[in-house]
């Protein structure tokens, strides 16, 4: 009972802080370029005011359209879900590890780029077409970046990460390197600049938005409530594995997992600025360097390897 | 008995073959496939016991073939796997082609090779020796020879089969030598014997190339895959589902028998020619699926894709155990032996798919199709299901198979040569590329053939099909969906397998709790597809619930928003040559030689503009058309030879036999 029970609590958390994160980086970006921006909450209102709009659908949407919103969302909160946020080893760790993570956010952009095509529009075709073109080359780096991780670690049960990243204090090379080839692809995946802006569906950034294009009302709603979950999971992929302080294991007391979700929230607040920093300073790059940026990301998740397995064998 | 059983289900196979010839066509089509039905559940069921411990592994010899061999049979577990696995979809295409069947042009060209390709493959993989191998192999590879030239009078076909029987005949050639040099100059052709053989590593090596040549053509290793996207499609739906969810995993059959059974220790470094061939074949095979607009050309190419994540992981398990590690080794052969029943699985079951489209539409050109969930919603589903499986996408099958080559990855580290630790991340990276592309490669052949708005008037005419293709599909979705909610049952029924061939079986994974599965027990890596699945469907079904409750359900219907100007033309849809031109641009300028060229009118001229995108199978340009250039200039050459008198015929034969006595006495 207990470990449903925390579960469910892991949901809802993350359920309740997707919003506020994608709401701080916004924030964040405007007073960046000295705008007042709107408040940190405004994406809660954005969903509020969504879900009360009534939901217009294509006249040839097929039912799969209408399920897809559904599906994604509930595909990146299980994702989100079983990242260790506060404690590790919690009851479900052992379901999915860090591969089966980044599958489940697989799935979630399988269906979505489906959903992109089902109405026959050129621009959701060109949002799927150059999504499924960006994971292609996403999904490779990603992969392995969890191969240079799990080298050191032993592991890709990313509790196991965690505890060992935890009690590991010397720096090496490969975790700079890693979490560098990390950082790009999680860029490309939330559909961030320089890959894709989220601000926008027009001319050079027809990627993401333009393939959601056709949704509205409680549909557009989760898809964007999906979006939010998809960046605070990667923020809290970074929290856990390459600044693991403060993190608190299952059944560790209540004083452990307050100080654990304190360290949690500090190290989010930190991560969306220095993304809301990043996002201002770098200009939006044409579709096709964004191959070369994500092999750039690949080479440097393969260097990171080939040191370790170096390091390995001295 | 199981072998007997096995024997006399091959027996009902060719006893079904006339019936087509002799009965009026419409109940010879019931008959035939109904038939292959029943017998096909018959050896499923007999395998399948073998497998799971039920019924003994057994051995049977009859009295044909050499004089002084019998053809030798047997049914250890890796033949009754393949039997299962093979049998599985023969039953599918059987009840599939019941419905099929009916809107075959001609019913008598199919009818009696169909039971019999049935026969030769469940012959080769019960043969326990090379004679009866080879003859099983020339008659499995003859009968779906016939099978792809059954619509003769389309040209495409005959080239098809014109390729595929030359390539057939190359492998086999292939395969004889192998077994030569097996059975070594005693010729003892007997399994058991070539097992208990003494030979160097020069000659084992020699075998191995040859075993590799020889079952990497049948599989579609690249680069002897040219004939696969071409032969594969050309045969009536239900038989390319056959050969490239059953034929090609004969092929893996074969590899694996007498790699990890008969040759005995291999060095190391073959396993990373198998390795690097693997992953060149996943990568290439699926960058060319994209390239494809013919549905069922690109499940072909999409089949080699599969056979290299396959040969991945028996190139993992032969590293594992050059090096003594079993348990690993296990792990890999697991992975590899599992994807062999996902891929026949899912390509059968989008065979299928693109089989009930064909029927529907007359069209296998994805650029004429569109919209068709519409009209075939129930096909939709299971290839919408197909494909899911197919991408690596949780918590379906293809997903565990992947998982568990990654997991066979993740250990390579602890190798002891270099060469291997460097090329197997490398290997990792490619199956994760493939995978990538493969979900790439399927939203664009269900999002093009199915969503969208139909593109031509036989889109916009299609109907769902019939009854039993339905339940073919339906019946292999569900064995999608319970092999990636419950994987544990299938690798602890490939445990005798394992046993047999390395020495010791993968984890336990009965003892998990939650069906989750485990690479190496004491592992924490762990995944769960059951739950998984679960938290997936409560979460959406709570999700759906909540937002009816609170945000309601009403929906209203508009013209598409497009951004405020809809096209209402059909032809400004993405296409699919249009979704894969990023992929294009990407990778394949490199891979294929892609070429763009835009014929622009001069400005005022109203004639239309032109964009023409080229590609090249390399393949042709560096091994084939070469090879073709040498036979024909030497058959040129040649020629002269067929005019000769009969005294100088006389004369060759004589210097020849000279020749060959001379041979003979330096090598002695």
């Amino acid at each position: 009972m207990i470990d449903i029970a925390s579960g469910v609590a892991q949901m809802l958390l993350m359920l309740a802080l997707a919003p506020l994160v994608t709401g701080l980086v916004r924030k964040i970006k405007a007073r960046l370029t000295r705008r007042r921006g709107p408040p940190i909450i405004q994406p809660y209102r954005n969903l509020l005011r969504m879900f009360r709009k009534e939901a217009v659908l294509a006249e040839n949407a097929s039912w799969l359209f209408r399920s897809v919103p559904y599906l994604v969302f509930a595909l990146t909160l299980v994702a989100a879900s079983l990242v260790p946020t506060i404690v590790t080893d919690g009851p479900f760790a052992f379901a999915a590890d860090f591969i089966a993570i980044i599958a489940l956010l697989a799935s979630a952009r399988f269906f979505l780029a489906l959903a992109g095509l089902d109405i026959g529009t050129s621009f959701g075709g060109i949002g799927s077409s150059r999504e499924v073109m960006i994971a292609s080359v996403a999904e490779p780096a990603m992969m392995m970046v969890i191969f240079s991780i799990a080298l050191v670690a032993g592991s890709t049960n990313l509790s196991a990460i965690v505890a060992f990243m935890a009690s590991h204090v010397e720096v090496e090379v490969s975790f700079g390197l890693a979490l560098v080839g990390f950082v790009m692809v999680a860029i490309a995946e939330n559909a961030r600049i320089p890959i894709d802006n989220p601000a926008t569906h027009l001319e050079l950034t027809m990627v993401h938005e333009a393939m959601v294009l056709e949704y509205s009302g409680r549909h557009l709603a989760l898809v964007e409530w999906a979006a939010s979950l998809k960046l605070l999971l990667y923020l809290s992929l970074l929290a856990c594995i390459f600044a693991p302080w403060g993190i608190s294991t299952f059944g560790g007391g209540a004083q452990a997992a307050a100080v654990a979700l304190a360290a949690y929230l500090g190290k989010l607040a930190f991560g969306g600025a220095l993304l809301g920093f990043f996002e201002v300073s770098i200009a939006k790059m044409r579709v096709f360097r964004v191959p070369e940026f994500l092999g750039a990301a690949l080479m440097l998740a393969l260097l990171a390897t080939l040191l370790r397995l170096i390091a390995r064998s001295l | 008995m199981s072998t007997q059983l096995i024997l006399l289900c091959i027996g009902a196979y060719f006893v079904l073959a006339p019936v087509g010839i002799v009965i009026e066509r419409r109940a010879a089509t019931v008959l035939v496939y109904a038939g292959s039905f029943i017998v096909a559940v018959i050896a499923l069921a007999t395998g399948a016991s073998v497998l799971l411990g039920i019924r003994d592994e057994s051995s049977f010899v009859l009295p044909v073939g050499l004089p002084w061999l019998g053809a030798h049979f047997r049914l250890d577990p890796l033949s009754a796997f393949f039997v299962a696995v093979l049998n599985l979809i023969a039953a599918a295409a059987s009840l599939f082609a019941i419905g099929y069947g009916r809107h075959e042009t001609e019913p008598s060209r199919v009818l009696p090779f169909y039971p019999v390709f049935l026969a030769g493959m469940n012959l080769v993989v019960l043969a326990d020796d090379a004679f009866s191998f080879l003859v099983s192999w020339e008659f499995m590879s003859l009968a779906s020879w016939a099978l792809v030239v059954a619509h003769h009078r389309i040209q495409e076909n005959v080239q098809a089969g014109y390729v595929y029987l030359l390539m057939a005949g190359f492998g086999a050639l292939a395969l004889l030598l192998a077994f030569g040099l097996l059975a070594g100059p005693d010729g003892s052709y007997a399994f058991s014997d070539i097992r208990n053989g003494e030979r160097s590593q020069v000659l084992s090596s020699l075998i191995l190339a040859l075993v590799i040549v020889g079952t990497g053509s049948k599989a579609g290793l690249v680069p002897l895959h040219a004939w696969l996207p071409l032969a594969h499609p050309a045969a009536p739906s239900h038989v390319s589902a056959l050969m490239s969810g059953a034929m090609t995993k004969v092929a893996v059959y074969a590899f694996v028998r007498i790699v990890f059974d008969l040759v005995g220790p291999i060095e190391w470094w073959w396993s990373m020619v198998v390795l690097a061939l693997g992953g060149i074949t996943s990568a290439m095979g699926v960058l060319y699926a994209l390239m494809q607009h013919d549905l069922k050309r690109l499940l072909a190419y999409h089949t080699i894709e599969n056979i290299g994540i396959i040969f991945i992981g028996l190139g993992l398990a032969l590293a594992f155990r050059a090096n003594g590690s079993s348990a690993a080794a296990a792990l890999a052969l697991t992975a590899a032996l599992f994807h062999v029943l996902n891929h026949s699985l899912f390509k059968s079951l989008l065979f299928f798919g693109s089989g009930a489209v064909l029927v529907s539409t007359a069209e296998r050109n994805m650029e004429h199709l569109g919209g068709l969930i519409h009209r075939m919603p129930y096909t939709a589903f299971c290839f919408l299901a197909g494909s899911a499986a197919i991408s690596a996408l949780p918590p379906l099958n293809g997903f565990v198979s992947e998982w568990l080559t990654f997991q066979a990855i993740f250990l390579s580290p602890g190798l002891p040569q270099w060469g291997l630790i460097l090329l197997v991340p490398a290997v990792g990276a490619l199956l994760a590329l493939s995978a990538a592309l493969a979900a790439a490669c399927f939203v664009k052949a269900f999002g093009v053939t199915f969503l969208g708005r139909a593109r031509t008037p036989a889109a916009i005419g299609a109907k769902e099909t019939d009854g039993f293709s339905l339940a073919a599909m339906f019946a292999l979705t569900a064995f999608c969906v319970l092999a990636g909610l419950f994987p544990g049952i299938v690798i602890d029924a490939l445990a005798p397998v394992l046993r047999g061939l390395v020495g010791e079986s993968a984890a336990v994974q009965a003892l998990q709790s939650n069906f989750s599965i485990v690479p190496i027990s004491g592992s924490r890596n762990t995944y769960s597809g059951f739950l998984i699945f679960v938290f997936v469907a409560v979460s959406t079904g709570l999700a759906a619930l909540i937002v009816h409750a609170l945000a309601g359900r009403k929906v209203r219907r508009s013209p598409p928003w497009d951004c405020g100007f809809p096209e209402p033309s059909t032809a400004t849809q993405y296409t699919a040559a249009s979704f894969a031109q990023p992929i294009r641009r990407v990778f394949g300028t490199i891979v294929f030689r892609a070429r763009e060229t835009v014929k622009m009118p001069p400005p005022g001229d109203t004639a239309p503009a032109y964009h023409e995108a080229t590609l090249r199978d390399l393949a042709w340009d560096i091994f084939y058309v070469p090879i073709a250039t040498f036979v024909q200039f030497a058959s040129a050459r040649l020629n002269h030879l067929q005019f000769l008198t009969i005294r100088r015929y006389l004369g060759l034969v004589f210097f020849a036999l000279v020749f060959l006595l001379l041979v003979l006495a330096i090598w002695q």
